[in-house]
């Protein structure tokens, strides 16, 4: 029996696959104990100090162990614009120390949690001063990651379909043509009908946008381990954008059904205004959907690997490391199911406002 | 409280973002995709219309053919039935030719021999009275040498003869 073989046998994949898993649930461990390892001897180990560190914005980028990337800070004063790294501010920024203070053109900035603020001359914080925070922050920075993997990737499909012209799919192409056809062939075309073409591209873009972004959120290090789409912001700015094309496609039914719908006159104090807010839930419950679902399994997978922490035995490994495991191997379902559900509804929502009635 | 309020900054770069993600996919990536896969879905479905259609017009090619030959071979048949048909008007008019032909010639032959035979006997005739004759006249001569026997037989003769 020669190595390829072995490669090829069915039994290899799924434990090569499982390995994986397990060398990334393993690193991420490692990566922690290294950042932990001085800390656990002076004060108690907090979870939910890491939990949050990891599930919140953040103005470094942590590639792997002691390895930070700064990044810009950007920010819009009542005085004017300020661009800074946020090397100024102290990347290790830790409970107990005191921040340090930038000095920058208009203000003196220090940074609390994640928020910059202005300070006055004695280190207190200035509530006069009005601070806008547009800084590169740790998703914005994975969020443009995201969106160049996503151009590579598409660009060279692209390019094979223009090389390929009227043949069959072939590697990467053959991968997402699939995935292409399916979000047309079974999210556009059942919920919107005939009109769905003028859809496509948002709804692929918001698809594969929501996918590139979980995926990546389930990598442990550098470049993923973020949590973006598991942020309100981001899905607020999608669901928005949502809200805006459903209300902007709608027809002429769509508008009647919320403001005339059929029905007795005295019923309409009740079903305007539950219309209206019918108009907003549908978006928000977006929102919160995907934000719940991404930020739950990350929590879930954080809080499996701090047992080893809590309990500071490395045999507590045995114990978290499957299941985080199996949590991922969920997240990595999730990853798929919230992509396609965000598409879904938003095509359904789309379609019902497009729908043609013939009363 | 801070996990579930959205960051200014995070939603402003977010909406940049994925609006310049729309427009460069929508432009550069979708567009042509979903073209390239209508147009192979179009060429698909030609395809297969164009394979039925042949289909078809093989399946018509080919009842047409056997129809054809099926015209033919009646064609051979009917022809073959009336070389046949010919052939034996031709082998029963040579037949009664020859017979016609025979009979006459038996015919001819027999007038023929009739006249041979006719004429054989007339010679025949001929020669036997001849002989006859002879024969006579040469008895006649002997039977009458003497005188005696002569007048015996006018007298006998005058004897036979009645008024």
């Amino acid at each position: 029996m020669n190595n390829s073989s072995i490669l090829n046998s069915k039994i290899f994949k799924p434990l090569l696959i499982s390995a994986l898993f397990l060398l990334l649930c393993v690193k991420s461990t490692l990566s922690f104990s290294q950042e932990k390892a001085a800390e656990a001897s002076e004060k108690p180990f907090d979870p939910k100090e890491v939990v949050f560190e990891h599930i919140g914005d953040s103005h470094s980028l942590h590639v792997l162990g002691e390895t930070v990337i700064p990044l810009p800070i950007i920010l819009y004063t009542d005085k004017g614009l300020e661009i800074f790294s946020s090397e100024r501010l102290g990347l290790h920024h830790e409970e107990g120390h005191e921040p340090v203070v930038y000095k920058g053109e208009h203000y003196s900035y220090k940074l609390e949690g994640n928020k910059v603020l202005a300070v006055n001359e004695a280190g207190e914080v200035d509530k006069d001063a009005k601070v806008y925070d547009f800084s590169i922050t740790r998703n914005v920075a994975s969020m443009w990651m995201g969106m160049i993997i996503l151009l590579i990737v598409f660009s060279s499909i692209t390019s094979s379909y223009k090389k390929r012209a009227g043949k069959a799919p072939k590697g990467l192409q053959a991968l997402l043509e699939p995935v292409i056809i399916f979000v047309r062939d079974d999210v556009a075309i059942p919920n919107i009908g005939v009109k769905y073409v003028k859809y496509m591209p948002l709804l692929l873009t918001i698809f594969f946008f929501i996918l590139i972004n979980n995926l990546l959120g389930l990598v442990p290090f550098f470049p993923g381990g973020f949590n973006l789409t598991g942020n309100i912001a981001v899905t607020l700015v999608l669901s928005v954008i949502v809200l805006i094309v459903i209300n902007f496609s709608g027809n002429k039914y769509y508008w009647k059904h919320i403001f005339t719908p059929d029905i007795p006159l005295w019923l309409y104090p009740i079903m305007v205004p539950v219309e209206i807010i019918g108009i907003i839930s549908k978006p928000f419950a977006l929102m919160i959907r995907l934000f719940a679902n991404i930020t739950a399994g990350h929590i879930i997978v954080l809080s499996l690997i701090s047992l080893i922490f809590i309990f500071k035995t490395a045999w507590m490994a045995t114990v978290s490391v499957p299941f985080v495991v199996f949590m991922d191997c969920i997240e990595l379902l999730v990853a798929f199911l919230q992509a396609f559900i965000f598409t879904m509804l938003t095509s359904l929502f789309i379609g019902m406002a497009v729908e043609e009635h013939h009363h | 409280m801070e996990l579930v309020t959205p960051n200014l900054g995070l939603v402003v770069w977010t909406t940049i973002s994925f609006a310049i993600l729309l427009f460069l996919l929508g432009k550069f990536a979708w567009k042509p995709i979903l073209g390239a896969l209508n147009d192979r879905e179009r060429f698909i479905e030609d395809s297969l219309s164009k394979a039925e259609a042949a289909k078809e017009e093989m399946s018509r090619l080919t009842s047409e053919n056997e129809s054809l030959l099926k015209q033919a071979r009646a064609e051979r048949d009917q022809i073959l039935t009336e070389a046949r048909k010919v052939k034996e008007q031709m082998i029963a008019d040579a037949k009664e030719l020859a017979h016609k032909e025979g009979a006459r010639m038996i015919e001819l032959a027999r007038v023929e021999i009739n006249n041979q035979k006719s004429i054989a006997m007339a010679d025949v005739k001929n020669q036997v009275a001849t002989l006859s004759l002879e024969i006579a006249e040469k008895v006649l001569r002997k039977q009458f040498e003497d005188q005696q026997k002569q007048d015996d037989l006018v007298s006998q003769l005058l004897k036979e003869v009645k008024l």
